[in-house]
């Protein structure tokens, strides 16, 4: 057949409500659309008119899976604008309850909505009737994620603890010591989910991409950094908006993010990972290279491994804080309220998340700009299926169907958040 | 480095169940901020002001693998959710799981990837399913942003909330 069109009304196993439309002509892909059609939901709105304070609760709620990045994101931008600065052991607290993020957003991917894709199953439930202990090694790591967060933030889902200047309670000692036995637990696990992983089967399919993310001095990126890219981008998150515009498509109620003078970019784990391997942890950076990864990863299936070496390098920092904690003598620093803006760019377990928020001398937000990292994705997601799908052309349509929302789980696009799902159409004329 | 694979395959060692497994688990589901999703809710509201003491109610978002935490170590348990078939609003779908599957369709309420359905399935497919599992799916009008139910699922989830407290007397 020369000509078809591929259709996939809803995506299965990804956040949000979303399909996707591929026109191929004389063998050729000639249009490919990521349509989210997930109602926006004007967070950045209804954010006017409320209290500063407020920011992280109300943020928190854009997404039910990385609830944390939101509340670090907005946190941080509001300090920015401020002028204060969040240190010491509140700092590390901050980057431990991210960790706690990055573990149960991951494991929850890689187990329950990526690895099915990978070993010919329908999903994660056709799959552990096969693999059980592995689908209940998959919930236990999660869980290990879900404790942090909860101890941290008060609560598993729309934490509650965090705050603008720190946190609402500190843990003690003995509480973050009770989470390490099942941390080290889950080191080991997710040691063995990268062996895992690292054993599938990946199509042979790479590109060169545009990555960009988070470079701390001296850290695996979660809460700072530079923006940097493997193009020469190196800037300071004050000029994200200089540098980043979003554009608007008829297809999608998300916008879609472009690098000015470079076009679409890449950004999540496999950024992440390419640009910062130097910074992962010995022990992280070994499981990488035992599992055949490069430190430049631009096979987008093979997403499934970095991954589960970010989940390892997660546990493997959150032990390392743990271990050095000492209680800070107050559970947040005082915010010197000033009319001000300020922005800032943390690490979601899909990539960057940036936010701005213009404030008045009371604390009131008058303007707030979310990007969400799903929304960035949206242009390369579109980009790797013009490429990948002439490969598959023959196969069957449910096959080829498939084959296509694979390629679009290896972005664990959470299109709650960038609009906040996945219907897909293929048109072969 | 010290690896152990067999040890990997079930978890650390839990200390404890999360329910006594002599008590019935009521779970209400759902999003208080979407009018009628939050039926299941204010059914487990009912129960907990009762004060019932041969039952455990928690209240829960609907993420799925926190659901299977939560009734892993359950004997009894009764799932109350909103649901949307087409059913006039307020209609109460009774459904006993150890005999057949959800009707999935019925329970995609949330767009969450993984939700009640998948962590029923998932439970039965690791044979972690309680032996005694009941799911109400009360019938939904209004999922829209805001707060309070819809004149019909008020009264439908009292009486289901009085049925209920004989019904874990029975279990």
């Amino acid at each position: 057949m020369r000509s078809k069109t591929i259709k996939v009304d809803y995506l299965a196993r990804v956040e949000g409500e979303g399909g996707l439309y591929i026109k191929v002509r004389d063998n050729k892909v000639v249009d490919v659309k990521l349509k989210i059609f997930e109602p926006p939901r004007f967070f950045e709105a209804f954010l006017r008119g409320r209290n500063f304070a407020e920011v992280p609760d109300i943020t928190a709620r854009i997404c039910g899976i990385c609830p944390i990045a939101y509340q670090m994101s907005s946190a941080h931008a509001i300090e920015n604008a401020f002028g204060a600065k969040v240190d010491g052991q509140l700092r590390l607290l901050r980057r431990l309850i991210y960790c706690g993020e990055w573990i149960e957003s991951h494991a929850l991917h890689v187990y329950m909505l990526h690895a099915p894709d990978f070993l010919g199953y329908q999903d994660a439930i056709q799959m552990a009737k096969d693999h059980a202990s592995v689908v209940r090694r998959g919930l236990q790591l999660k869980k290990a994620g879900n404790e942090i967060v909860t101890l941290l933030g008060g609560r598993e889902i729309h934490p509650i603890n965090v705050r603008v200047g720190g946190f609402y309670k500190v843990p003690t000692r003995g509480e973050l010591a009770a989470l390490a036995e099942r941390l080290k637990w889950a080191r080991d696990a997710a040691l063995e989910t990268v062996r895992w992983t690292a054993s599938m089967p990946f199509p042979d399919f790479e590109r060169d991409y545009l990555f960009v993310a988070l470079r701390h001095p001296n850290e695996y990126p979660f809460n700072e950094g530079r923006l940097v890219s493997n193009s020469g981008l190196d800037i300071v998150v004050e000029e994200y908006e200089n540098s980043f515009i979003e554009e608007q498509v008829q297809h999608s109620n998300a916008l879609h993010s472009v690098l000015k003078r470079h076009g679409p970019y890449f950004v999540g784990p496999m950024a992440r990972y390419s640009l910062n391997f130097d910074r992962l942890s010995p022990l992280a950076q070994e499981a990488a290279r035992d599992a055949g990864l490069t430190p430049i990863c631009q096979n987008p299936f093979k997403s499934i491994v970095v991954r589960s070496v970010e989940i390892l390098y997660a546990c493997d920092e959150a032990l390392r804080i743990i271990a050095q904690y000492e209680p800070p003598e107050r559970p947040a620093i005082d915010i010197p309220v000033r009319a001000a803006s300020g922005c800032s760019c943390t690490e979601a377990p899909r990539g960057i998340l940036y936010h701005r928020y213009r404030v008045d001398q009371h604390g009131t937000i008058l303007d707030a700009k979310i990007v969400p990292p799903t929304s960035q994705n949206q242009k390369v997601i579109e980009q790797d299926l013009s490429q990948f799908v002439p490969k598959f052309l023959t196969l069957p349509e449910d096959e080829l169907g498939w084959r296509c929302e694979q390629a679009v789980r290896n972005y664990d696009p959470c299109i709650s958040c960038a609009t906040h799902f996945l219907k897909l159409e293929i048109d072969r004329g | 480095m010290a690896f152990v694979a067999a040890a990997l395959e079930e978890g650390p060692t839990e200390v404890g169940g999360v329910i006594q497994a002599s008590r019935v688990l009521v779970i209400g589901v759902g999003n208080a901020y979407r009018h009628d999703d939050a039926a299941g809710l204010v059914v487990a509201r009912h129960l907990k002001d009762q004060a019932h003491s041969s039952c455990e109610v928690h209240e829960h978002v609907g993420e799925g693998t926190g659901l299977m935490e939560l009734w892993k170590c359950a004997e009894r348990v009764v799932v109350v959710d909103a649901v949307q078939s087409g059913a006039t609003a307020g209609t109460v779908h009774r459904f006993n799981v150890n005999l057949s599957s959800l009707p999935a369709s019925m329970f995609r309420g949330s767009t969450h990837a993984f939700g009640l359905n998948e962590a029923v399935e998932l439970s039965r497919a690791l044979k972690q399913l309680p032996s005694n599992f009941i799911i109400y799916g009360i019938e939904g009008q209004n999922f829209d942003t805001g707060i309070g139910l819809s004149s019909a699922v008020l009264g439908a989830v009292n009486d289901l909330a009085e049925k209920l407290q004989h019904e874990v007397e029975t279990m």
